[in-house]
């Protein structure tokens, strides 16, 4: 049986500092080692000062994950050399001696299926190196501390998975939780950043790192198992090594092996006092969590009567549940799901048109509130989403410039019915035998009103027309 | 003017008007000028600075504006603690041009209240010694007798105090570095309790253990210094708040009544004949002054010295494991190197004994060998913690030589560090334990070389343990420094 453990990287980046001094926890975007301060590029004398408030947000992951929190935590020293680890060691956790990482033993249910998270730790992302040269032979190093000493935590899972499919589902799964618990965002490049182990049955354990995405995982994942089956199928060991997702290539390759066995000599951090998280802290960051996906999809259904699939997509997406929220009263809140799940979502789908959408609960709400009081129609609501979505411009405002306004009322409706009956008279005298080709009708008045007809009042007149025709 | 004055005394005469800054501070110089060629306590001497802050101290004293306390008294500062514009070496060829971008925690303080830092004074590399014979600058020379080492590491604070070059001194102390050079040099060290000073700007040697302290030729100065440098610090996480203790008060409160245990393992096989009988003057003082003294056995002490070099290397193996000249250092070619080959490359730099305490701390940190040795010798230092603990519970006070031994001649123990590890075994307790201890110059031998005796207080005790340092001050009648 194939067996798959992750261990992922998640930057707490909704952190305002970093995990060790008051530079900014967002490196992005700025002048490479302008960042930077005697802490984070650990300079002679400097002392690390722990953020408590990354304390706050790991403990926070770790309840959502179902973790054990220890009544005190502990950091170590994990020592090697490498040109972007300032201090030649990265301040991290460390359960061999006993679990005083921030979380130890939860678990998550994906479909049903229990995956169990082994710990979770708190530690300092190194610096990025970049590589500059045409060739080989032209290429430098070049080396940005911007990133160094921004909060992470390392999530490491048990070998739970048994495919790829679920990986994929699990990390999903764990970017929305985090977002939702306010304390990542997944989706900015590099925050989340994941490592696999993967055994087939009959072989060795094998390292997988480096992988950039995770839909890169799934396939180093698929490569592996299929790699890694063919050695077993003839009679080859499997080595137990680590190997790098080459991204041009799509494949995985092995690393030097001599060079990945490291020891890291780990060594308790004086300079950091343990921390002691009584029961009344863990109480107290229960209270101040978000409500939790899975609350927020129940809630959904069972108090507005969203549809179940409706709810699901809704309630996992941070930025438009966050909106639903906003936007939603008692009887508009079916319909705000509605638009959302069916036509907003379809058009902002990145991070990037997220935070550029003019769109606001404001104007949702208008949207449905005309919607569930028949002043517009659907279709013409879809056109007013559109507008508000280019434009920015209230609903009022829209409705009014491109006449939306729905053709409710019976008496006008009444006018254009008797003209297409007029215009129609084969298809009239067809739907009076056939009720089936009653729609062609309804579709001539639509046209006529610009789609701005109520369908179900319009059904309603033709019907009665018909009879007394 | 003599330069032999206290800190205090000289703070009263600056304020009465009978001597200047300027001229106090030129003096100091001409006197460093003087006896650095026969001492060499300093690694930079910052004089132009100097002279131009004793300037404008004494405008501000005119001028009536407000003055730091310490109003111009000039201090001298172990290289290993960092100063902003003056470069802090630690004595190593790898910070040979390190100019620190900011200001140890202790250094603001005391420019605060307007000390005016002569320089920065030598130090075994990185701290790691008991001789200041592995400065990559040379060794430093005891005043008493120049052929002779002055203690180490802190031996240029323990030397330029001695030798009139500066008023007080801040060195560091890790298994003793503050107390060795005092004893050796004649004057006064303390290392306070762990968490009591600010180690930020200190560069890290072993950091679960050390502490910055002062050296002074009284232990006046030295509650006067501890007033300034003592206290939370938000820049480092492990001191704690002091509550604004004025070390200064009551320094002459005696010691009738107190409690004093003679250490019975600091005082047997391989201490010198007259450190001993020196030892046993001290305890008579002592009983003299009121003072009950009762023998105490810490048998973990034994297993002191094993336990101090297994730890304290397996911290300097990751505290020193930053210096690879990439950010920092010294003019290298790195081109052609492939980056481990220049790692290695640039770290044969290091000097033998800083070498040899990495090497042993990779070592006993290394897999399979943590539970056998650093594990072990965290067990030794929890040991110690609980049978000192019990100690205080019987007496105030703790009472040893500081060091078992007189000072020795220089080069005559550099290629036996067996030898040179174990004459810390009086001074390591108070640094696994974190507990405060000091040394007081007692007696000279008839040689003419110096005797410090230690007294150890419980943790956050240093009120009193200065109370109890000044008694036996008080008692002895030393000769000036020879130079």
């Amino acid at each position: 049986m194939t067996k798959i453990g992750l261990e992922i990287h998640c930057q707490l980046t909704k952190l305002e500092s970093k995990l060790f001094c008051n530079c900014k926890a967002d490196y992005r975007n700025l002048t490479p080692n302008s960042n930077i301060c005697p802490i984070c590029i650990g300079l002679p004398g400097s002392l690390p000062i722990l953020n408590k408030k990354a304390v706050e947000k790991a403990a926070m992951i770790s309840l959502a994950l179902g973790c054990q929190i220890p009544e005190q935590i502990s950091f170590f020293r994990k020592n090697y050399f490498y040109p972007d680890l300032p201090k030649n060691f990265q301040i991290t956790q460390y359960n061999a001696y006993g679990p005083t990482s921030i979380g130890s033993d939860g678990s998550i249910q994906i479909e049903g299926k229990e995956i169990r998270i082994r710990r979770i730790q708190i530690e300092e992302d190194p610096g990025r190196l970049v590589y500059e040269g045409i060739s080989e032979k032209t290429q430098i190093t070049l080396v940005d501390y911007n990133r160094a000493g921004t909060p992470l935590v390392e999530i490491v899972t048990e070998p739970d998975f048994e495919n790829p499919r679920q990986v994929r589902i699990f990390l999903n799964v764990l970017a929305d939780l985090v977002e939702n618990l306010e304390v990542s965002d997944p989706y900015l490049e590099g925050a989340m950043r994941v490592d696999g182990n993967i055994s087939v049955e009959k072989g060795n354990r094998v390292e997988i790192k480096n992988v950039g995405s995770f839909r890169d995982i799934e396939k180093a994942l698929h490569f592996e198992i299929t790699r890694q089956q063919s050695l077993v199928d003839r009679n080859i060991e499997v080595a137990a090594e680590t190997r790098h997702w080459d991204e041009a290539r799509k494949i995985t390759v092995s690393a030097r092996s001599k060079e990945e066995e490291q020891d890291y000599r780990y060594l308790p951090e004086a300079d950091i006092p343990l921390v002691t998280i009584t029961q009344d802290k863990i109480d107290n960051l229960r209270k101040q969590m978000p409500e939790s996906i899975v609350a927020k999809k129940e809630r959904y259904i069972k108090k507005y009567g969203i549809p179940t699939q409706v709810a699901e997509v809704l309630s996992s997406d941070k930025f438009y549940s966050d909106l639903f929220e906003k936007a939603h009263t008692e009887s508009n809140a079916k319909e705000i799901a509605n638009i959302i799940t069916t036509d907003l979502m379809g058009f902002a789908d990145t991070r990037e048109k997220k935070i550029d959408l003019k769109v606001t609960h404001r104007h949702i709400s208008d949207l449905a509130d005309a919607i569930v009081g028949n002043k517009i129609t659907r279709n013409s609501g879809k056109a007013a989403l559109y507008e508000m979505i280019k434009t920015g411009k209230s609903f009022s405002e829209i409705v009014s410039s491109l006449d939306l306004g729905s053709v409710s009322n019976a008496s006008s409706l009444e006018k254009i019915i008797d003209e297409v009956f007029k215009e129609e008279e084969k298809a009239v005298k067809e739907a009076k035998q056939n009720p089936d080709t009653i729609n062609y009708i309804v579709g001539k008045v639509m046209r006529k009103t610009k789609g701005k007809a109520d369908p179900s009042t319009t059904l309603e007149i033709i019907r009665k027309k018909l009879l007394s025709a | 003017m003599s330069l032999e004055i206290s800190a205090t005394e000289y703070l009263s005469r600056v304020r009465a008007g009978n001597i200047s800054v300027e001229e106090f501070v030129a003096k100091t110089l001409d006197r460093v000028h003087t006896v650095e060629d026969k001492v060499h306590a300093y690694i930079t001497i910052d004089e132009q600075n100097a002279l131009n802050k004793a300037k404008s101290i004494d405008k501000k004293i005119k001028a009536k504006e407000k003055v730091g306390s310490l109003l111009g008294m000039p201090v001298s500062i172990k290289d290993n603690i960092c100063t902003f514009g003056l470069k802090t070496t630690c004595a190593s060829k790898m910070l040979e041009n390190f100019v620190s971008p900011y200001d140890a925690t202790v250094i603001s303080r005391l420019r605060q209240e307007d000390a005016v830092i002569i320089g920065k004074v030598n130090l075994d590399e990185f701290a790691m010694g008991s001789t200041t014979e592995f400065s990559h600058f040379g060794p430093s020379r005891n005043p008493w007798n120049t052929e002779y080492v002055p203690g180490g590491s802190s031996g240029g604070s323990g030397v330029s105090v001695s030798a009139l070059e500066c008023m007080i001194s801040l060195g560091s102390d890790t298994g003793g570095s503050v107390r060795s050079p005092a004893s050796f040099c004649s004057v006064v060290g303390l290392k306070p309790t762990y968490g009591l000073v600010s180690r930020y700007g200190l560069v890290s040697y072993a950091n679960s253990i050390e502490q910055i302290g002062p050296v002074a030729r009284r232990v006046e100065d030295i509650a006067l210094v501890m007033n300034i440098i003592a206290g939370h610090d938000p820049r480092d996480d492990t001191t704690v708040q002091n509550n604004k203790v004025d070390y200064t008060a009551g320094l002459d409160s005696g010691i009738k009544g107190k409690k004093i245990g003679l250490v019975q393992q600091m005082i047997g096989e391989g201490v010198d004949k007259e450190v001993s009988s020196a030892t046993n003057n001290a305890v008579s003082k002592l009983q003299e002054l009121g003072a009950e003294c009762i023998t105490i056995s810490l048998d973990a002490v034994e297993h002191s010295v094993a336990a101090y070099y297994t730890i304290a290397s397996a911290e300097a193996s990751s505290n020193l494991a930053r210096y690879d000249n990439l950010r920092y250092g010294f003019d290298f070619g790195s081109e052609g190197f492939e980056f481990k080959a220049y790692v290695s490359k640039i770290r044969s730099n290091f000097g033998p004994e800083v070498t040899r305490r990495m090497l042993l701390g990779a070592f006993v940190l290394s897999a399979g060998y943590y539970g056998k040795y650093y594990l072990k010798a965290q067990k030794v230092r929890a040991m110690m913690k609980s049978q000192v603990d019990e100690a205080f519970t019987k007496v105030d006070f703790l009472l040893a030589p500081t060091m078992p031994i007189l000072p020795f001649k220089i080069g005559e123990k550099i290629d036996d560090p067996l030898t040179l590890y174990l004459l810390d075994i009086n001074t390591i307790t108070a640094n696994l334990t974190g507990i405060p201890a000091i040394s007081i110059p007692f007696a000279i031998s008839s040689s003419g070389l110096p005797i410090g005796m230690q007294i150890l207080a419980n943790s956050f005790e240093e009120k009193s343990l200065l109370q109890a340092g000044y008694s036996l001050q008080q008692a002895t009648n030393l000769p000036r420094v020879p130079l």
